[in-house]
C-alpha cells in the first residue's frame, strides 16, 4: 500500500498491475481528470504543487486507514504535480478486495480523505486569463467555501 | 534566537517571492512566526485557514518551534 507524489504522467497500467492478488474478486479505480470549467468558468489548465514529503506521509496514512476500516487485499494511489492540461489524469486510486462492496467503498473514502487532508494545491488558470488557488480566496462568495475541485 | 528554515507552497510562495529561507526569529510557536512573516510579506490568508507543518509532520496550533527546526505553512488543500 503507497501513496506517491509523481510530476509524470501516471502509468495506470503499471500501478494496476500492483493491485493483483490471487484472492481479489474485486477491483476499483478512480481517476481524477483535469476539466475544462470550474464555477462557471472555462478553465485553460491546472497546475499542482504539493509538500511531497508531508503529502506521501498523510496519503500512506489514508491508505491504512482504508485498510483498518474496510476488507481489503491492497491499495494504491498517486497524484500528480506539475502544470497540467485539460483530460490529464491528476490523481489515480485503486484497490483491490475479495468482493466488490469493500472495493467501492474503500475507493471513495480514499479519494474523499485525498482531496480533505493531503498538502496539494491547484491552481486554476482560466481561458479568460486570470487564475487563482483553489480554496485560498480572502474576498468574494467562495472566501471560505471548499470550492473548486477537479474531480 | 533561533535559526529556522521555513517553506512556502501554494499561494504563499508566490506572496512571499521564494519557496525556501533561514531565518533569525525570536517567535517561540509557529504562530507568532506566521503572524511576524505576514506582517512583513503581506500574506493574505489568516492563521486560522492554515496547519502548521513542523519537521515534517502536522502540529496543532500554536505548534512550538526550537532552533533548527523545518516550518511550514499548509495553505487550504485542493487536490484531487
Amino acid at each position: 500500500m503507497h501513496f506517491k507524489i509523481t510530476s509524470k504522467t501516471i502509468a495506470v497500467s503499471e500501478l494496476a498491475n500492483t493491485l493483483q492478488h490471487e484472492r481479489a474478486g474485486a477491483c476499483a479505480t478512480f481517476e481524477g481528470w483535469v476539466r475544462n470549467h470550474n464555477e462557471g468558468q472555462a478553465v485553460a489548465s491546472l497546475e499542482y504543487e504539493a509538500y511531497a514529503e508531508l503529502a506521501e506521509t498523510e496519503g500512506n496514512r489514508i491508505l491504512d486507514e482504508a485498510r483498518e476500516k474496510f476488507d481489503l487485499l491492497a491499495a494504491e494511489a498517486v497524484h500528480r504535480v506539475g502544470h497540467l492540461q485539460i483530460g490529464d489524469m491528476a490523481v489515480w486510486v485503486g484497490v483491490a478486495s475479495a468482493h466488490r462492496g469493500p472495493a467501492f467503498d474503500a475507493c471513495r473514502f480514499i479519494i474523499d480523505e485525498l482531496k480533505a487532508r493531503v498538502p496539494i494545491w491547484k491552481k486554476e488558470h482560466y481561458v479568460a486569463g486570470e487564475s487563482t488557488w483553489i480554496n485560498c480566496a480572502t474576498k468574494g462568495e467562495f472566501s471560505t467555501d471548499d470550492a473548486g475541485p477537479s474531480s | 534566537m533561533k535559526t529556522l528554515t521555513v517553506k512556502y507552497f501554494a499561494i504563499l510562495r508566490e506572496q512571499r517571492g521564494d519557496a525556501e529561507e533561514q531565518l533569525r526569529t525570536e517567535s517561540v510557536d509557529a504562530q507568532s512566526l506566521y503572524e511576524e512573516l505576514q506582517a512583513q510579506h503581506g500574506f493574505t490568508l489568516p492563521v486560522d485557514r492554515l496547519r502548521a507543518a513542523v519537521n515534517g509532520e502536522f502540529r496543532p496550533w500554536p505548534a512550538p518551534v526550537n532552533d533548527g527546526d523545518e516550518v511550514v505553512f499548509i495553505p487550504p488543500v485542493a487536490g484531487g
